[in-house]
């Protein structure tokens, strides 16, 4: 999972003529490819646009949750439902990764939540729609975390060194996460009888475009794009990142005997990639503004979840206050 | 009933207890109070489902009627359920999940200890692997009893209220029936009456680090979980955890 659209609030890439000397003094590293760590200077609109990356990466992982919860007490087998079990745990722990690498940067988790909570902060659009068949878990595996991967693989490589070392610890689990998904289809189309077989298509039908969203809105509509690649936060371009996926996954959709709800998909001879149809980029700008299938659930949920549990924290930070006290008594 | 009889039915026993308890914190996924819990609910439930699996592994190789783990799992009614009615109450706020899972815990840890010496090597082994884990769910759900109830005003009287909304389904814990009489006097599982003794300490230890007090012994109760007299709640449960095996009971997943 990870973070679509991240404002740098930059309107134009300063050259290095116009920096101050710290400025320079920065770029020059980045340029030549030495991580940036929580101690070092950096500007303050990297370190906010990071903030704002890596928060909304990790709110990604912890909403994520929830389409996938929506089936774990229905998965059909035991090997399943431990399979997603595992999932959601590493989801979890993809977050606190996060946040921390967050923390880094001198954030707050708990303020980022409520920015979460209060619409003010972005997830990734995907986890908006609904998950309505058991196919769906294996194609959020297989689609949604693969799309995930693309992305990730390549902020490994990112300028700031917290955030580049979560990305190498959580793309080791999102690999296996993602080849689960995909057995989860193989076995429905391989062995499984018509309604399974439906169950997949259906699944990939309604996926398949959300999916493609999960790389953000196209080059020329990324106004942020410039500056995050001069910072070298981002490595590559949104589109370059979906023409790859899309490279690479047309085959494996293939492999499974499905097909694509793109009538305009296919493979350029010329061009050495998939051509592929327009995205609904009316629809990605909905959900991402609060109108998909499913935000105002999800933030309900999120935000249920932490308001029922505040006496349970304020009993946490109370009793731990108490054993201090009895230990500073003794 | 045959000894290999009676060992299936105990088996059954185990292994839905494990399972209605995983499937409980399923539902929590998405809703805890912090995310450190999300990651420590699920991992608990994770490892009840996997041992859940061994032990229905186990009794389905016993059976030797063509069902497996999945089939005893997913296609048996509420009548061939032989779980604890305690872990098939709602999950209710944290206080009830926490109080459900410390209950069950103190009584699955001494269970698991005793089965680990067990004469059945298979038994000895699947207990052994699981004792691992639920020293860990102890640790933990103990630890949670004693912040709750020696937290604030409000998380003490919240544990003040879901002790006594658990606390008759316990009866189930310490009273021993035939089959574990038989299965003990065969070496096959520990001694009823130890199990019973060393819960009660536990409970009674961390009720008071926790300025809880310990209720007196709970007493007969109309329904059993091990006879498949369960409350309203196992059906309701059951109808979604096994939709799918039922909608389409020649799929392979």
């Amino acid at each position: 999972m990870y973070a679509q659209l991240v404002e740098t609030g930059v309107k134009r890439v300063k050259v290095l003529e116009e920096m101050s000397p710290e400025e320079r003094a920065f770029q020059e590293k980045i340029d030549a490819e030495i991580k940036i760590e929580a101690k070092n200077w950096m500007p303050d609109a990297y370190r906010q646009t990071l903030i704002r990356q890596i928060s909304q990466h990790a709110h990604s992982e912890i909403v994520g949750m929830l389409p996938e919860g929506n089936w774990v007490t229905r998965a059909p087998t035991l090997k399943r439902k431990l399979q997603l079990m595992a999932k959601i745990q590493d989801e979890a722990g993809h977050g606190l990764y996060l946040y921390s690498a967050m923390e880094t940067l001198g954030a707050d988790r708990d303020k980022e939540i409520a920015k979460l909570h209060s619409g003010r902060a972005k997830y990734s659009s995907i986890f908006n729609y609904p998950t309505l068949n058991w196919a769906d878990m294996g194609a959020v595996g297989w689609l949604v975390d693969g799309a995930a991967i693309v992305n990730q693989v390549v902020l490994q490589r990112t300028s700031y060194g917290p955030y580049s070392r979560a990305m190498v610890r959580i793309c080791k689990e999102e690999s296996f996460h993602q080849r689960q998904g995909y057995e989860i289809l193989l076995t429905m189309m391989r062995h499984g009888t018509q309604a399974q077989k439906d169950m997949v298509q259906d699944a990939i039908d309604r996926l398949w475009w959300p999916a493609l969203m999960m790389f953000g809105p196209s080059d020329e509509h990324s106004p942020n794009s410039a500056q995050s690649m001069a910072w070298k936060i981002k490595r590559q371009s949104n589109d370059e990142l979906r023409q790859r996926f899309i490279d690479q996954t047309v085959p494996q959709l293939e492999l499974l005997g499905c097909t694509a709800p793109d009538p305009e998909l296919k493979w350029n001879e010329q061009r050495g990639h998939y051509d592929f149809g327009a995205i609904d980029w009316s629809e990605f700008y909905e959900v991402l503004k609060g109108n998909g299938p499913c935000n105002a659930e999800r933030i309900a949920t999120r935000r249920d979840a932490i308001d029922n549990g505040t006496w349970v924290r304020e009993a946490a930070v109370a009793h731990a206050r108490k054993q201090q006290q009895k230990r500073d008594a003794a | 009933m045959s000894q290999r009889d009676n060992l299936i039915e105990y088996l059954l026993r185990l292994g839905d207890s494990a399972l209605i308890q995983g499937q409980r914190l399923c539902e929590w996924c998405g809703r805890a109070p912090a995310l450190e819990e999300e990651l420590a609910l699920m991992n608990v439930g994770l490892d009840l489902v996997g041992q859940a699996r061994n032990w229905l592994d186990y009794a389905a190789e016993l059976l030797a009627d063509g069902r497996d783990a999945d089939h005893l799992a997913f296609r048996r009614d509420e009548r061939a359920y032989r779980n604890l009615l305690l872990v098939e109450q709602p999950n209710g706020d944290f206080a009830v999940t926490m109080t459900k899972q410390f209950l069950y815990d103190a009584w699955h840890f001494q269970v698991l200890e005793g089965l680990s010496r067990s004469g059945d090597e298979r038994v000895a082994g699947i207990a052994a692997k699981a004792l691992k884990e639920v020293t860990y769910h102890l640790r933990r759900s103990s630890e949670w009893v004693q912040r709750l109830g020696d937290g604030t005003e409000e998380s003490h009287r919240r544990m003040q209220a879901a002790i006594p909304q658990l606390w008759r389904f316990t009866v189930e814990l310490v009273n021993a029936d035939e089959l574990d009489q038989r299965l003990c006097t065969a070496g096959i599982t520990p001694q009823p009456e130890q199990i019973a003794s060393a819960w009660q300490a536990k409970v009674a230890e961390v009720f008071a680090a926790a300025t809880l007090p310990m209720p007196e012994p709970a007493s007969h109760f109309y329904l059993s979980g091990r006879r498949g007299l369960h409350s309203e709640h196992l059906g309701l449960l059951l109808a979604e955890m096994q939709f799918l095996q039922r909608a389409y009971p020649d799929a392979t997943w």
